[in-house]
């Protein structure tokens, strides 16, 4: 997801301004993708010059407030109606990095994986702290943060997976 | 004496566990040690046969090391008698297993008050407190209810009352979620967890990385020694540890 996305979607539910949808746009992810404030002005620039969000004006006071514009409208609709494919999500290094300490010789591959796995459970710690501190009904939060969580638990899982084979091609 | 200990709830002191001997000798753990205080929840991780079992089987007083040291509040468990051990086991020391171990025929609130009753406190006392301990897990006003007239979530909680009745203040976990869906299982752990946050002193053994994620930290077992672990990083020390593991795996 971009931030393009997420102020698309924030601003469908109202017109906002730059530093509402900042707080908007962290609440939504649980702050865990903060943006600062020059990507959100950055983004909106963009959306209005493609036709995306329109100004509507000044606010009492004296924020310039936006509002989603019904290409933007379409464009969300189209986003929300398509997968996520591989393409939209960053490479992944830890895979890229484990392809390459198999092949350079004289890497300790299980060192290797007991970093990232103690690693992956601290973090792992850390969300599900995070989890037990919430209270009441923040829905799209714990949304957030479960997938994180069964982010690092998949991660934990393939680098028992890795390991074995390891171990097994060495034994 | 445990309200005024103010040190590790347990510590294990370089312990080692060997079974058999010559040919035949497996090192159940290696120069293990660790030190659990009271609020804290440690969880204990590694493939089968790393060692876990054995290491909650030492802390708890159930076996003997082969060399080093348990100390529960300040209590060597080496300088005692059979008879002493038995009594600090019952009267220190909670369990919490797999299959909860309940006792059928009573009723929840009778199995929690059963370690106090057993310890000489009067009947009616011990009911009391098992109904308060039974409310701290969740499960007030289910204390006529029989084990098999409760859910797998709702035994095991009744567990970890009994666990951690009267003065017990540790708490030893092996696999407690092993027979419970995820979220019976998340209940479970919150328990367990608050149970700590009130002052008790607990490890985990668990093969879930999502369940050991309720604890303070994670220690990693490997081939009887401690790999790593979370909180306090010694990453120098497992990058050679696991280096030699492997490479006597692989002889």
């Amino acid at each position: 997801m971009s931030v393009k996305h997420g102020i698309l979607a924030l601003l469908r539910e109202r017109p906002g301004y730059g530093y509402q949808l900042r707080a908007a746009f962290e609440e939504t992810t649980g702050s865990t993708w903060p943006v600062n404030i020059g990507q959100v002005y950055t983004t909106l620039g963009r959306l209005e010059r493609d036709g995306l969000v329109a100004k509507t004006g000044e606010d009492p006071e004296g924020h310039v407030v936006y509002e989603i514009t019904s290409s933007g409208v379409a464009e969300l609709d189209d986003w929300f109606a398509r997968p996520v494919t591989p393409g939209d999500r960053p490479r992944d290094e830890l895979a890229m990095k484990l392809a390459l300490a198999v092949t350079v010789p004289g890497v300790d591959v299980p060192a290797i994986v007991q970093v990232q796995r103690t690693h992956a459970q601290a973090v792992l710690q850390d969300l599900t702290r995070r989890k037990l501190r919430t209270t009441g009904p923040h829905l799209a939060w714990s949304l957030v943060l479960e997938a994180q969580i069964f982010q690092a638990e998949a991660e934990i899982r393939w680098l028992d997976h890795v390991e074995g084979q390891v171990c097994r091609r060495n034994g | 004496m445990s309200q005024e200990w103010v040190g590790p709830v347990v510590s294990l002191r370089d312990l080692t566990r060997v079974h058999g001997s010559g040919e035949a000798e497996v090192r159940a753990l290696v120069g293990v040690s660790l030190d659990v205080s009271a609020g804290e929840l440690v969880a204990v991780m590694g493939p089968s046969g790393s060692g876990k079992t054995t290491l909650l089987s030492l802390a708890g007083g159930l076996d003997s090391p082969t060399a080093g040291n348990v100390v529960v509040e300040g209590v060597h468990l080496s300088g005692l008698s059979k008879r002493q051990l038995a009594k600090l086991r019952r009267v220190r020391i909670g369990y919490v297993f797999q299959d909860y171990n309940l006792i059928p025929a009573l009723t929840a609130a009778e199995n929690v008050a059963l370690p106090l009753e057993l310890d000489g406190v009067r009947a009616g006392k011990a009911r009391r407190l098992a109904e308060t301990a039974l409310a701290e897990v969740g499960l007030d006003g289910l204390g006529g209810r029989f084990p098999d007239e409760m859910s797998g979530g709702q035994r095991q909680r009744t567990a970890i009352a009994r666990a951690l009745i009267g003065d017990r203040r540790l708490v030893l976990a092996d696999e407690p979620t092993g027979a419970l869906d995820s979220q019976t299982s998340e209940a479970v752990l919150r328990v367990l967890r608050q149970r700590c946050d009130d002052g008790a002193a607990g490890i985990l053994v668990t093969h879930e990385p999502r369940y050991a994620a309720y604890a303070d930290r994670t220690i990693f077992l490997r081939d009887g020694r401690i790999v790593d672990s979370t909180g306090q990083p010694t990453s120098a020390v497992i990058a050679t540890s696991v280096g030699t593991d492997v490479a006597e795996a692989a002889r």
